[in-house]
């Protein structure tokens, strides 16, 4: 909700300036969204469809089931992996990762789980790549894959 | 012929949702409304952000972009890249496109890695829901440990992409 509040107001702001500037301006910059919408509707029903699919199968019973009953090195390992292919809304995430946190998780899984999860993004690949190319898209979250299991460590070791 | 290639990804999609109809309808009814739920967020998010890409655009010039965001932007242009990230904005996936007419603009890649990864991991509403569950102390450290790990990433992605194309 604050989302879309905060997104519409900042539109009209800009609407309201840039038609009072300049009325020819302002539908060129429709036309370039309508242009840059068609492209991008392919990859966005992709994505909407992998996220269906994904968190039918791995619902949070199945996750807190597959990161909560190993100890250990596996269970971060695990919970990376899953942080990296899951894309969860963090109002079901944090609760999620406080639960297992209660439940007897360690720091460090449960660290690794929210890092990978914000950090990188398999599921939404494919679009980033339509956007910014196979190397970028690779790149960053090859590089953001490494740099959460750093921070999950640092953490797991500063807060044990 | 050129609509059908355009969208066969989606196509492959709905094909799997039929298979699963049949083999797990329980699971295939939890996936169609997950992504029903998405598919509500999308319509109100994604029209907006669009227009703003056009308004972009449009409005702002290449210089401006390039001197507030650009190589030689230096820590101005990290904090505003981490202040633009950091606003509650929506999903990641509408930040791509705005991100690449950015860099055609002439914002760099340090800049533009770290408003991806600001407005993925260290979104303002996000970190309200993590500090209630996770404590303070937990929020507080990913945080600063993130937004490191993000400039650095940002830095390095820079030089290796750099030195590729020239």
């Amino acid at each position: 909700m604050v989302t879309i509040i905060t997104i519409y107001s900042i539109l009209a702001i800009c609407l309201v300036l840039s038609f009072w500037k300049s009325k020819q301006k302002t539908l060129k910059a429709f036309k370039i969204a309508t242009k840059g919408f068609l492209k991008t509707a392919p990859s966005l029903l992709t994505i909407l469809g992998i996220i269906g699919l994904l968190l039918g199968i791995l619902t949070p019973e199945t996750i807190s089931r597959l990161i909560g009953v190993e100890a250990g090195y596996l269970a971060t390992a695990m919970a990376a992996i899953l942080g990296a292919i899951t894309l969860i809304p963090s109002l079901v995430a944090f609760p999620l990762a406080g639960s297992l946190l209660h439940s007897g998780a360690t720091i460090m899984t449960i660290s690794a789980f929210i890092t990978t999860l914000v950090m990188v993004g398999v599921v939404t690949a494919p679009m980033e790549i339509k956007s910014l190319g196979k190397e970028f898209t690779l790149l960053r979250n090859g590089l953001s894959f490494l740099g959460a299991l750093v921070i999950a460590v640092i953490m797991g070791v500063i807060l044990q | 012929m050129n609509i059908i290639k355009k969208f066969k990804a989606p196509i492959i999609i709905g094909f799997i949702y039929l298979v699963l109809a049949f083999w797990l309808p329980d699971t295939a009814g939890k996936s169609i409304s997950v992504a029903i739920d998405y598919a509500k967020e999308m319509v109100f998010i994604i029209p907006p952000v669009f227009i703003l890409m056009g308004l972009l655009e449009v409005w702002i010039p290449k210089d401006k972009i390039q001197q507030w965001l650009g190589s030689s932007s230096g820590l101005k242009g990290i904090l505003i890249s981490f202040f633009m990230g950091t606003l509650p904005t929506g999903p990641l996936y509408v930040a791509f496109p705005l991100t690449a007419s950015l860099l055609k603009k002439g914002a760099s890649i340090t800049n533009m890695v770290i408003f991806l990864g600001s407005w993925a991991a260290l979104k303002i509403p996000q970190l309200l829901v993590e500090i209630k569950f996770l404590g303070g102390l937990f929020t507080l450290l990913r945080f600063v440990l993130t937004f490191t790990v993000i400039v650095i990433i940002g830095i390095f992605m820079e030089v290796l992409l750099k030195k590729k194309t020239t």
